[in-house]
């Protein structure tokens, strides 16, 4: 039996995950529960999901082999290019499944919570696509530092709503988005963007990223003959990091590393607790109060991480390391010099691990997850680097 | 059993409507309105645990629990000013369960029966994960308020007024809490329903915002619970207006209770 299978009755992956919500809110998560289980085990809601995957989200994504990195990195390394998927990330993946989902369960709008505005993006997207009504709440400090992402949204149709509660980020749109649900529950679904929340949705929002780690573990074996020796991943909630470690999980050859933020580190720095629905690794203080998380990448900037995430972890299955974000700025810059490739900042935390850990792993071959493109980050990053690039003379 | 369980059930009993304020704890003034309410007929006050992301508040209660925790205060410091409070009701607190988890269960139970608490709500803990709080706050004397909402299907909620000590809390509309200009026929249709099932107490909130609604609310439960209507006026007003408005809810619900004889109840 795979590690990364069913969780319990209970929706828990040992002692983490569950379903604290308010009392409102356990009808429907039951119902979407057993909505998705009848729907996953339908073979005709499968190949609907299949087809919008191939012929509207651009799947399979490719494998990108980084001959320059490789060079200077003395490890072989692959990226996988969730980055070309329509919408930029890996977030279209989950949305399409929950909305088709939503769509079959006769729901007429859904909500969703925003860090950088790719989920945001995807979930507008889908919601357009599939004829359903979409409001997208997002932190005040992510819609001024992710711009066009809001104008994305809003060119889509979606109505975007500026959060001014807590920390004014992430965790702060994921409470308000459940307070939408707890008051619209009737008519609409609760589009949620990661492996997080009550169950079901770190369970069926894994299973929607499942195909990203299928699909690299089939085009590892055709690439590399096998599976590579690590498989890295950026974590804030962790969708992308379980969507690639789901092709891995059981191999026992591959280190699985996921990669957080220095000032966002739930699994690094936190002990567990119960937030958003679910108990798991949360950076919280003496008194059980959920701390900020401080990071440059709007996508990560969250206290808590994934139930399944912290079950991997308590288990020794996967590691959890963290970079800081100088070094990720310097990571961004390195990929975009040697392969031409802009990434999101997200996943550049995974590049800048790997970077900084190169000399363990010599003659090793890694697969990273290349879980969304940089265009979002660009103006971010003009601010940053400009002056730099122009003091160095170009 | 604890203290709430029994005083509830013989007020109810006697044919008292149960009045029930909430005051966010740590908030400027909030001993003096807890003890202006209890001066003015609440039958038991809910002290609110301030907490860093409230999902179950609306606007008015997440801006107190952010004022409080602003100025300081924690767990700790609350129930430490819970002792001082010398009124002659019980007091309960509401608080999320990281709170509860973050202390440890049993640790927490002993705290508050230290604190001269004797009953808790947690509104993010539904039937399913409440067995390890449960089986602490039984050991203590901690009744454990349980929440029942309107889209519980019929065959929940007698499960949930099974487990349910001191009273059954009758979520009143789909949504946070807060004000409201009209009260929701949720509010009214939830409470029939749990009336026709338990002989527990059936108390109404969220949403029930002034003495009107909590009269017409009265007109079928056993009581109910005033939180963003009171802690807007403690937080505009202070202590007075809190002891102000609870009177006026007061005479409102009195008026039920002397107009419609006491329910029979079958369960």
């Amino acid at each position: 039996m795979s590690l990364m299978a069913e969780p319990t009755a209970e929706g828990r992956f040992g002692e983490f995950g569950g379903r604290y919500v308010p009392e409102t809110l356990i009808p429907a998560c039951m119902e979407l529960e057993a909505a998705f289980r009848e729907a996953w085990s339908d073979p005709a809601f499968r190949a609907e999901l299949d087809e919008l995957l191939r012929s509207y989200a651009g799947r399979p994504s490719m494998l990108t082999e980084c001959h320059n990195l490789s060079a200077q990195l003395g490890v072989r390394v692959i990226l996988k290019r969730e980055d070309l998927n329509h919408t930029g990330s890996h977030k279209i993946n989950n949305v399409l499944g929950q909305v088709l989902l939503a769509q079959r369960m006769g729901k007429k709008r859904i909500v969703a919570e925003t860090g950088a505005g790719q989920h945001g993006v995807a979930s507008a997207t889908a919601a357009a696509l599939l004829g359903l009504q979409c409001k997208v709440y997002m932190g005040a400090v992510d819609v001024e530092r992710q711009a066009l992402n809001v104008f994305r949204m809003k060119l889509l149709g979606s109505e975007v709503e500026a959060v001014h509660s807590g920390s004014r980020t992430l965790k702060d749109a994921v409470n308000e988005a459940m307070r939408d649900w707890v008051a619209t529950v009737e008519s609409t679904h609760y589009c949620l963007g990661s492996v997080m929340g009550p169950h079901p949705y770190p369970w069926m929002v894994r299973e929607f990223h499942r195909v990203i780690g299928n699909e690299a573990k089939v085009q590892c074996a055709d690439l590399l003959g096998g599976d590579p020796d690590l498989v890295i991943a950026c974590v804030g909630g962790g969708s992308n990091a379980m969507g690639i470690f789901s092709g891995f999980v059981d191999s026992p050859k591959t280190a699985l590393i996921g990669v957080e933020p220095a000032g966002g580190a739930a699994v690094g720095r936190g002990i567990p607790g119960v937030v958003h629905g679910m108990k798991s690794y949360l950076m919280q203080d003496e008194y059980g109060q959920v701390l900020e998380a401080q990071s440059i990448s709007a996508g990560l900037d969250y206290p808590g991480v994934g139930p399944e995430h912290s079950y991997l972890a308590s288990i020794g299955r996967a590691k959890y390391e963290t970079v800081t974000d100088p070094e990720v700025i310097e990571a961004f810059q390195v990929l975009a010099r040697t392969e031409g490739i802009i990434s999101a900042l997200e996943c550049a935390h995974a590049i800048a691990w790997l970077i900084r850990e190169a000399g363990r792993f010599q003659g090793q071959t890694a697969l990273i997850n290349l879980s969304g493109r940089g265009d979002k980050d660009v103006a971010q990053m003009m601010d940053i680097l400009e002056p730099e690039l122009a003091a160095g003379g170009h | 059993m604890g203290r709430l369980d029994t005083d509830f059930r013989a007020k109810r009993d006697a044919g008292r409507k149960l009045l029930v304020p909430y005051v966010t704890g740590g908030l400027t003034g909030w001993q003096d309105a807890v003890r202006a309410a209890a001066a003015n007929g609440a039958d038991a006050i809910e002290i609110g645990i301030p907490f860093s992301d409230p999902v179950m508040d609306g606007p008015v209660i997440q801006e107190a629990s952010l004022r409080a925790l602003t100025a300081g205060a924690t767990p700790v410091s609350i129930l430490e000013e819970a002792r001082d409070l010398d009124v002659d009701i019980p007091l309960a607190v509401m608080l999320y369960y990281n709170t509860v988890f973050r202390f440890g269960h049993r640790r927490f139970a002993e705290l508050l029966i230290a604190s001269g608490i004797s009953a808790a709500i947690v509104p993010d803990l539904p039937l399913e994960e409440s067995v390890e709080w449960t089986r602490a706050a039984d050991a203590s004397d901690v009744d454990t308020v349980m929440l029942a909402a309107p889209t519980a299907p019929d065959e929940r909620l007698p499960r949930i007024c099974a487990r349910a000590r001191g009273f059954v809390y009758s979520v009143g509309l789909l949504g946070v809490t807060g004000e409201r200009d009209t009260l929701a026929s949720t509010a009214t249709t939830l409470a029939a329903r749990l009336k026709k099932i338990t002989d527990v107490p059936v108390i109404v909130g969220v949403g029930v915002s002034n003495a009107a609604q909590a009269a017409q609310v009265c007109a079928v439960a056993d009581g109910v619970v005033q939180g963003a209507s009171v802690v807007r006026r403690l937080m505009d007003g202070g202590a007075d207006a809190v002891g102000d408005y609870v009177a006026e809810v007061r005479v409102a619900i009195d008026a039920v209770a002397s107009a419609a004889p006491v329910a029979v109840i079958t369960a």
